[in-house]
């Protein structure tokens, strides 16, 4: 691992830990209003100030990044399984099965992305509690997001099913089961950790494209793409600079992940 | 004769590709009728609701619609009216999606051409140059500047152009560029250590006959493949960037569907984008296998 890996590494270590011990360190509830005090700036009760509703922005912040944080990766398990799952079956099987999931791959990958997620966000109700539109934001990613990873795995499954340790395994009379966990999985897994660290930094930022769209979590939840939401009023940026700090977190973490990356991709 | 062979083979690759394209238009078709069939207040109509019409009346207009609601004639009613171009009505802004389409698809279209032009113009320039001077300085900016660009959500580039007045092509340009960038960097660097560049370089030829008739004809090929992708990532960052700059395309006309959640409008737009990226993919693979066929 380069320094500079180490280094983003370290920071990303750090930030999930202070999001787990957010629970702790948030100095009010992210949705309580302080009524009295809206737009607020900085002081010792409220670090980051408060939002147009009184909100503490700092407790909002902790608890949206915690919110992202945790349901990106989740969704990237989600997305990782599936394209596991697909690409060695498609990849072992050949044949038909590989031919039709690879169409299918090719035809969702051909459409915009964005353009996929908002038919299906249209197909369900916008009107749904902030915790429903959490699990529908990050489980609609979950399962649109395999279709890159899918090639990438099928390929290196075609790679094993064609290789002589799979042969010498096969005619020394391994049973399919064992053939599959002791010599396909671990020749594959190197590959699925690295689908899974790309897809995380890829869903932090379609999360926040969908919510500042007001189509992902919904308030008063809040989510980094939530609290980027107004951004367009510049003269309020300019007048209280530290609302951007979701936006140097979301950057932050998401340069961190592709810094680390690479090594990722090495041991493929 | 191993001309024509190699033609022929061409030809029935083509059509084999331009066969499985009609397939794949044929079921994202089903897939949007599936869609609109089943999508929420399907085949209600306002007039269910006035409390003039008698519940005979209301019950005969039922009757009426059911005849039509069977799922395979709807199929049919479905594709035999989009070969004729029908594309049905937008519920929310009861108009046809056709004519939206015609009075959107030129605004998305040359904000994402223009786009796309200076991005591939800017990142492969940038690459080229990045190549020839080799520099840890120029290489440590434009990588940092890169995973910067690539670091921002699209909806954030668009509030950027907001503020700064700048066109909407220009956001989406913003948007592209780094995974060009990185992407003809990475494969420019594969294709000059190969040995055959290495042996031309010893001989002694000049930089750009190395570039032209050594390393293009090699990266042609993914470039073109990528030059498809490129037309796909642009359309999904014109939702975001149309959306919030204001610009009355069809990224803006698919959020604003999304967000009435109008399924007629937004699933239809989505197969005329898809079938848009379809034929471009065609068409640069198209191009590659041509090169590829071509290349020494």
């Amino acid at each position: 691992m380069k320094p500079l890996q180490k280094v983003a590494a370290s920071i990303l270590c750090a930030i999930f830990v202070l999001m787990v011990l957010a629970t702790f360190l948030l100095p009010a509830h992210y949705a309580h209003q302080f009524r009295d005090i809206p737009n607020a700036g900085p002081s010792a009760a409220h670090p980051l100030g408060t939002d147009a509703l009184g909100r503490d922005s700092l407790s909002r912040l902790l608890y949206g990044s915690r919110v992202s944080l945790l349901l990106a990766p989740a969704a990237a398990l989600l997305s990782t399984l599936i394209a596991a799952l697909l690409g060695s079956a498609a990849g072992l099987l050949g044949g038909w099965f590989e031919r039709i999931v690879l169409a299918a791959t090719d035809l969702s990958l051909a459409l915009p992305w964005l353009f996929l997620l908002l038919v299906v966000r249209a197909l369900l109700p916008l009107d749904v509690p902030p915790l429903v539109s959490i699990a529908i934001a990050f489980l609609m990613m979950g399962l649109l997001g395999w279709q890159a990873s899918v090639r990438v795995i099928c390929a290196a499954a075609r790679g094993v099913r064609d290789s002589d340790f799979l042969l010498l395994a096969r005619s020394s009379g391994c049973k399919p089961a064992r053939l599959l966990l002791r010599h396909v999985a671990p020749n594959l897994r190197p590959l699925f950790y690295a689908q899974f660290f790309i897809s995380i930094p890829l869903f932090i930022l379609t999360e926040a494209n969908l919510s500042i769209l007001g189509l992902g979590v919904m308030e008063p939840m809040p989510s980094w793409g939530n609290l980027m939401r107004g951004f367009e009023d510049f003269s309020m940026l300019s007048a209280n600079p530290w609302r951007l700090v979701p936006l140097v977190l979301l950057v932050i973490v998401v340069m961190c992940f592709q810094l680390v990356l690479p090594s990722q991709e090495v041991t493929q | 004769m191993i001309e024509e062979s190699k033609s022929t083979s061409l030809f029935r690759l083509a059509l084999r590709r331009l066969l499985f394209l009609v397939c794949l238009g044929l079921s994202g078709a089903l897939v949007s009728a599936t869609l609109v069939r089943f999508a929420p207040g399907f085949g209600v109509q306002e007039r269910e609701l006035d409390p003039r019409w008698s519940a005979t009346s209301v019950e005969a207009l039922r009757r009426e619609q059911a005849l039509n609601q069977g799922l395979v004639s709807f199929y049919f009613h479905y594709l035999s009216a989009l070969s004729h171009g029908d594309l049905g009505e937008s519920d929310s802004l009861k108009r046809p999606v056709r004519e939206l389409l015609r009075q959107r698809l030129p605004v998305t279209g040359s904000s994402v051409l223009r786009g796309l032009g200076l991005a591939w113009l800017a990142a492969s320039s940038l690459a080229l140059l990045g190549l020839a001077y080799r520099g840890w300085l120029f290489e440590a900016s434009t990588t940092a500047f890169n995973s910067l660009l690539l670091s921002l959500p699209s909806a954030v580039v668009a509030m950027l152009a907001v503020h700064l007045r700048a066109p909407v092509f220009l956001a989406i340009a913003a948007v592209v560029f780094p995974r060009l960038y990185t992407y003809i960097r990475n494969l420019l660097l594969r294709v000059y250590d190969q040995p055959h560049v290495l042996a031309a370089r010893a001989r002694g030829l000049g930089s750009h006959v190395i570039l032209c008739r050594h390393v293009l004809p090699l990266a042609a090929p993914p470039l073109l493949a990528l030059l498809g992708v490129s037309f796909a990532i642009s359309f999904g960052a014109a939702i975001p960037i149309e959306a919030l700059c204001d610009s009355p395309g069809l990224g803006q006309l698919a959020w604003h569907a999304a967000l009435g959640r109008d399924l007629p409008l937004i699933v239809n737009v989505t197969l005329v984008v898809s079938l848009i990226m379809l034929a471009a993919n065609f068409f640069a693979d198209l191009a590659g296998l041509t090169f590829a066929g071509s290349a020494p």
